[in-house]
């Protein structure tokens, strides 16, 4: 396979795109769509400060090593869940890749631990709840992440959520029409009321597959492993599904949820109606005054109840 | 060769030489969410592999933590 661009010997086919790529055709074809992406939906400026979410995982650093690469002011965020011989090895790609690339680029790296903060790791807090691990374990970093944004200051959050993801997602809403959540599907969310952070996923144009290769050509030291909690979930399933279907037909996936974005565009009540929204049916948490529909926020909910079934 | 597969971590010896797409075939696995690595470089699957190569195959999807864990990251605290 030949270099679409350069004719060079290509590293990496691309058959949704119907092209292959060298490694530095590639690398520009990567800040390319994600340059791309922060344009078309408005997500960020030069001057404003990024907060990234970073998990240790391909996706996370990708995303922080290329918005410091395309020179935007971009910090992150590790929270340290307390998951048993998962965080400290995730912990340590964080700190190493911030230790080098964050320090060239003059970055630096906050780091939240929960069982510092409440005392509990995510197994202990789930078992106390009863509820599926993965589903606590967004709640908190949720509820991290946005608080964090706001407490720093910083102009906008971003996560590394790619195509895979967002197709699996809304493939899953799809499913189960769960239309109620479609609408907060967008690639960026304004910080419709005060205490929301503005929220981007400027991944949303390229492939796991594609970001993984990213990690590997650059170098890029990320955990491999599946999160011990994460076996068999759906969200797997949907994953692999859609990448059945995107073998037989390359750019089923893009399809899929760009064309939902499309629609969406021509749909949906303008930002402006959506914040109107929010802002009529949110209101300060009476615990932790983070904004909320609910009296006490489910994060503050969620604690609680781990709290109170904790023996004394 | 010797194949590095993951989930879970074992080896395995195939029969070269071979090409990329046709090792992904015969182990069964989707090329959309793979890659083969060769030493530090990435191989295309046109490329033909050797009796005496080493390749890891990686799975691309790490899974959970930080990006697939929950269906609503965006969704608001309820
Ligand atoms: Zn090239
Ligand atoms: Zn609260």
């Amino acid at each position: 396979m030949r270099c679409k661009k350069c004719h060079e010997k290509a590293v990496i086919g691309l058959p949704r795109h119907n092209a292959a790529f060298c490694k530095p055709c590639f690398n520009e074809f990567v800040h390319d769509q994600v340059a791309r992406a922060i344009k078309s939906e408005r997500m960020f400026d030069p001057k404003d400060r990024i907060l990234v979410a970073v998990s240790g995982g391909k996706d996370s650093l990708a995303l922080w090593d290329i918005l410091l690469k395309l020179g935007y002011r971009a910090d992150a965020l590790y929270v340290d869940l307390g998951i048993a011989g998962y965080s400290e090895k995730s912990c340590e790609k964080v700190e190493r890749f911030a230790d080098t690339v964050g320090k060239a680029h003059n970055a630096s790296l906050l780091i939240h631990t929960v069982q510092e903060e409440e005392g509990a790791g995510i197994r202990e807090l789930a078992d106390l709840l009863h509820r599926p691990t993965c589903s606590a374990c967004g709640t908190i970093k949720r509820y991290q992440f946005n608080r964090a944004a706001v407490e720093h200051d910083y102009d906008v959050m971003a996560t590394g959520h790619n195509l895979d993801d967002e197709a699996a997602r809304l493939l899953g809403n799809v499913l189960h029409w769960q239309d109620e959540y479609l609408d907060k599907q967008s690639p960026s969310l304004p910080a419709s009321v005060e205490g929301f952070a503005k929220k981007v996923k400027p991944l949303y144009r390229l492939a796991e597959r594609e970001i993984a290769a990213y990690a590997v050509l650059n170098r890029i030291d990320y955990i491999v492993e599946e999160c011990p909690m994460a076996k068999g979930s759906k969200m797997l399933l949907y994953k692999e599904v859609l990448n059945r279907l995107e073998t037989e037909s390359p750019g089923t996936k893009q399809a899929f949820y760009w064309g939902f974005l499309e629609k969406q565009a021509k749909t949906q009540p303008a930002p402006a109606s959506m914040a109107e929204k929010d802002q009529a049916t949110l209101h300060p948490c009476a615990t932790c005054g983070q904004p909320t529909t609910a009296e006490i926020c489910s994060y503050c909910k969620m604690m609680a109840r781990a709290k109170a079934s904790t023996p004394h | 060769m010797k194949v590095q597969l993951s989930h879970p971590e074992r080896q395995v010896d195939v029969k070269g030489p071979k090409r990329v797409r046709e090792l992904l075939r015969d182990l069964n696995l989707i090329p959309e969410a793979h890659l083969v690595i060769r030493g530090d470089d990435l191989v295309t699957e046109d490329e033909m592999l050797k009796d005496d190569d080493v390749v890891e195959v990686r799975p691309v999807i790490s899974g959970g933590s930080g990006s697939s864990g929950s269906f609503g990251l965006f969704r608001l605290f309820g």
